[in-house]
């Protein structure tokens, strides 16, 4: 699982109101190099919650040097675009869990992926 | 021999066995490649960019593979637990694989994805498993979630295969009233085995739902339009009547459609498919 998919995960338990951004406790991680597309990362920035991708970048150490808000110049700049493009799309989470923020129910990732499966009351 | 929804939870009938036999099936991989090129093609994004898009039913991820060489990044919701397995070996770089049951809501934030496909999957949410699993609540479960994750202005085109006019006509009236526009797009609406049925949904009033492809040019309407703005009718429909089925020729036609579905061996259609047989020979 890559941070760009723990930014778009959110836990939808029935009765928790925004369910996000997921906790993350880290057992195992990976970095798998990929072709930079400064396009789509520049288009992902518009949608990215920034705060939520910095700090699950902390957690997996993979961003000390992101910048603390998204601003106009940064699109401009490549170097920084590859280091959002690393910690977005090159990381990745093979084992741990991802932590409902209200509830602390625990959503299992194995092998790079997350079971989201809600068990029958938390329908 | 019915169809599979109606035997088994999805996440039971794709069991690893299954998931791999689905998998090295190369007739089976060619079709879902070439429905998953359509569903890319009715999103109709812009040609060089590369878009994030939601795979909803990814399955061993041959739809993934289809949006990688479209230049996409994607990422696949499935069930099952084994098909996601078969996906995970697959060599893809572009993708990422969530376990999740879409009718339960999708768990995503909104205004995240600019588009969505999903490529024979849907069909599975009009069979309720459990009493508390009503088709038709987690089919608008889904498409609330669907309709919130989707940013504003991107598109959805949804293949699958419905087992009854009414099932079609369901599907689509959910999605309506989860705010969506747009409707049925039938390729191929005369050909009993090429016939696909691509749910094609936007946010724009007034959109237009693509061109069907049809084998030949005359043939009745193939796209049925809906408008997200006028409801349609909530009638409950019943479960599809069970019992005798006349086998003409398309019943069979349709049957053997159906099993080829299911990577089964079924002689090839001909001039003689579904005709009486002479009782003495
Ligand atoms: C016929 S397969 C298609 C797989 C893939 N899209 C392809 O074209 O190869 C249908 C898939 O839908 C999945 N599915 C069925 N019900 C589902 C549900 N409620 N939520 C998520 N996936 C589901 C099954 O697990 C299965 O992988």
């Amino acid at each position: 699982m890559r941070l760009i998919t723990h930014n778009m995960l959110k836990s939808n338990i029935k009765g928790v109101e925004s369910g996000y951004p997921l906790g993350i406790e880290v057992v195992k991680m990976e970095e798998q190099e990929l072709e930079f597309n400064p396009d789509f990362i520049r288009n992902m920035l518009a949608k990215l919650e920034w705060d939520a991708f910095r700090a699950a970048a902390t957690a997996l150490e993979a961003g000390g040097e992101l910048p603390e808000e998204v601003t106009e110049e940064m699109k401009g700049d490549e170097e920084v675009l590859r280091r959002v493009h690393h910690a977005l799309m090159e990381v990745h989470l093979v084992e741990g869990e991802l932590v409902c923020p209200e509830t602390g129910r625990k959503f299992p990732v194995r092998q790079g992926v997350p079971n989201m499966l809600l068990h029958e009351d938390e329908i | 021999m019915s169809r599979p929804e109606l035997q088994t939870p999805p996440e039971l009938f794709y069991n690893d066995k299954m998931s791999k036999k689905y998998n090295s099936n190369s007739r089976m991989v060619g079709i879902q490649a070439e429905i998953s090129d359509r569903c890319i093609e009715l999103l109709n994004i812009p040609p060089g960019q590369s878009y994030f898009i939601l795979d909803v039913g990814c399955g061993s991820g041959l739809s993934g593979e289809a949006l990688e060489e479209a230049g996409h990044v994607w990422l696949g919701v499935d069930i099952s637990r084994d098909m996601l397995d078969v996906a995970n070996e697959r060599e893809t770089d572009f993708g990422d694989l969530c376990q999740h049951d879409m009718g339960t809501g999708l768990p995503f934030r909104p205004a995240t994805f600019d588009g969505c496909i999903s490529v024979s999957a849907l069909q599975w949410l009009c069979y309720a498993q459990t009493s508390e699993q009503v088709a038709k609540t987690r089919l608008l479960r889904f498409f609330s979630s669907l309709y919130a994750t989707l940013k504003r202005g991107s598109r959805a085109a949804l293949q699958f295969y419905p087992d009854s006019t009414e099932q079609a006509v369901l599907i689509s009236s959910c999605a309506a009233r989860a705010g969506f526009t747009g409707g049925l797009v039938i390729d191929y609406p005369n050909s009993t085995k090429a016939k696909k049925y691509y749910l094609c949904l936007s946010f724009e009033h007034g959109y237009k739902t693509p061109a069907a492809k049809r084998a030949e040019p005359e043939g009745g309407a193939a796209a049925a339009k809906f408008d997200g703005g006028s409801r349609e009718r909530r009638g409950h429909r019943g479960k599809p009547k069970k019992g005798k089925v006349a086998k003409t020729r398309n019943w069979v036609l349709a049957k053997k459609d159906q099993q080829r579905r299911q990577g089964r061996d079924v002689r090839d259609d001909n001039k003689f498919t579904g005709r009486k047989r002479k009782d003495k020979f």
